[in-house]
């Protein structure tokens, strides 16, 4: 507990700075205050938690899916092949040139309102870092123990599980900790875009009726979801990885 | 038991040659040393006994047999432990025995023999971390051990560990080796080393070189540190330390 202190008196401090900088601005259109915020979330509980958290969790959880099984596919593929890695990197990064923002109104022609057209941003979105960190992973294996490895025997299957794999799963945690944000900023942006529920869909709903506190809510609450994720995450890495200073 | 033949070898990034019709030959069950000067070749020679560079010219044969047509006929250890941080101390030796799909039970029963040799039974479900470093050379040797091969090439294995521990750690691989009957091939560019492990040296002195010359070391086995005090032992370490200062350009 002591070591997160330092992080606890800083954020109790940012947010006391905000709740009297919104006192004396006394315009909860512009900024509420994180009182008016916090009564806005229990105010609004059964529609945020039981409608549009659910909605958004589900546009997350099947996009961060299906970016870490293509992400970690197209690792592998690099790692294998010198030839696919060099016709596929320079595609992967271009992929990340497009502004999402701006296409993703496509997406709703293409998709219409259901989950794929925000699932679809959402893997655009987290599906690079994954291919990229897990790639240098795999990159990262001392070439020394793949000596090792091929005077024994080994054949380029058994190099890659006995030794790649495990080198790169901290590459590969570390990846997941960065989706997990960006797939919920992902999921919001495109139910901003165009949805019929979800936190996003119902954060702009908020904007239109001027309603700051309304804006605000459903964002802390993506915060708190991809904060707990990431700890989850951290402490699923810790029991897989202890020896992750090894390497 | 090994044989170099006519040996040529040139990296692709080199303008020199690293050797050019290498001649040598070790005995069965002989302790050799191979000596020499940082960059001279000496790793080269096992790079090319254990397949890691392709022959470029040349025979090399163990038991009389090219070693492109063998398997598992000799076992490299070099001077990094590289154990494998995620896995046990057991699990680390036994990974020679996985590739060659030994079966489970016999990998175990092994891996209990050879810990139990080299003194390290109560360690087997630790970790690399909770090792020291001459404990980590001890797993690292037992591992070369069970791939099985009668030709050990052990490359510098000790230069990493302190003065005390390496000493400890030679006189632990003498006994090994009496154990073991294997064939050692030795890189050290450590003279007292040499001397006090081997029955036989060889030193590289130029760059190509197409001969190692070979000195016998007039010390039977087994040995005490007190050899080394004897004044035909320091005069063939003050004359193998000249030899190798003269192939040295700063």
């Amino acid at each position: 507990m002591k070591k997160h202190l330092p992080a606890v008196v800083l954020a109790v401090a940012l947010l006391l700075l905000w709740q009297i900088i919104a006192m004396l601005l006394n315009a909860a259109y512009i900024l509420p205050s994180p009182a008016q915020i916090a009564a806005k979330l229990w105010e609004l509980r059964e529609p945020l938690f039981l409608v549009h958290l659910p909605a958004t969790m589900r546009v997350t959880s099947v996009g961060l899916l299906i970016s870490i099984v293509l992400g970690v596919g197209l690792a592998i593929a690099m790692d294998w092949n010198e030839k696919l890695r060099r016709a596929l990197y320079p595609v992967i990064v271009a992929s990340q040139t497009i502004p999402t923002t701006a296409i993703a109104p496509l997406f709703i022609l293409w998709f219409g309102y259901s989950i794929w057209s925000k699932v679809l941003v959402t893997i655009l979105i987290t599906f690079f870092p994954i291919a990229i960190t897990v790639f240098d992973g795999f990159q990262a294996t001392k070439r020394e123990m793949e000596e090792l490895l091929d005077t024994y025997g080994a054949t380029k299957g058994e190099i890659f599980c006995k030794l790649k794999l495990p080198t790169a799963l901290p590459h590969f945690f570390s990846a997941i900790k960065m989706a997990i944000p960006m797939s919920v900023i992902g999921a919001a942006i495109a139910e901003w875009l165009g949805a019929q529920e979800g936190l996003g869909y119902f954060s702009k709903r908020m904007m239109s009726q001027l309603d700051g506190a309304g804006v605000f809510a459903p964002v802390v609450l993506l915060s708190i979801v991809a904060m707990l994720a990431v700890s989850v995450i951290t402490v699923i890495e810790h029991k897989c990885i202890h020896w992750r200073k090894e390497i | 038991m090994l044989r170099f033949e006519n040996v040529s070898f040139c990296y692709a990034q080199d303008d020199i040659s690293m050797m050019e019709h290498l001649h040598f030959e070790v005995q069965d069950g002989e302790f050799a040393s191979i000596i020499g000067a940082s960059g001279c070749g000496k790793s080269t020679i096992f790079r090319l006994i254990n397949g890691l560079e392709k022959l470029q010219e040349g025979s090399i044969t163990v038991d009389g047999k090219p070693v492109q047509e063998l398997k598992h006929y000799s076992a490299f250890m070099p001077q990094k432990d590289l154990l494998f941080p995620w896995r046990t101390i057991e699990k680390n030796i036994c990974l020679p025995l996985e590739i060659a799909k030994v079966p489970k039970a016999e990998q175990e029963q092994r891996c209990q023999e050879v810990l139990a040799q080299v003194g390290l039974t109560e360690y087997r479900k630790k970790y690399p971390k909770d090792l020291s470093g001459g404990m980590k050379q001890r797993v690292a040797f037992a591992r070369t051990l069970l791939s099985g091969a009668d030709l050990l090439l052990l490359d510098e294995p000790f230069s990493a560990l302190d003065y005390l521990t390496r000493v400890d750690m030679q006189e632990w691989l003498l006994r090994q080796w009496s154990h073991y009957h294997k064939t050692i091939l030795f890189i050290t560019h450590d003279v007292e080393e040499a001397i006090f492990l081997s029955k036989t040296i060889f030193i590289i002195q130029d760059r190509p070189f197409s001969e190692m010359e070979r000195v016998e070391v007039p010390l039977a086995y087994p040995r005490n540190r007190e050899d080394l005090k004897r004044p035909d032992i320091v005069e063939l370490k003050e004359c193998l330390i000249k030899k190798l200062r003269r192939s040295v350009t700063l």
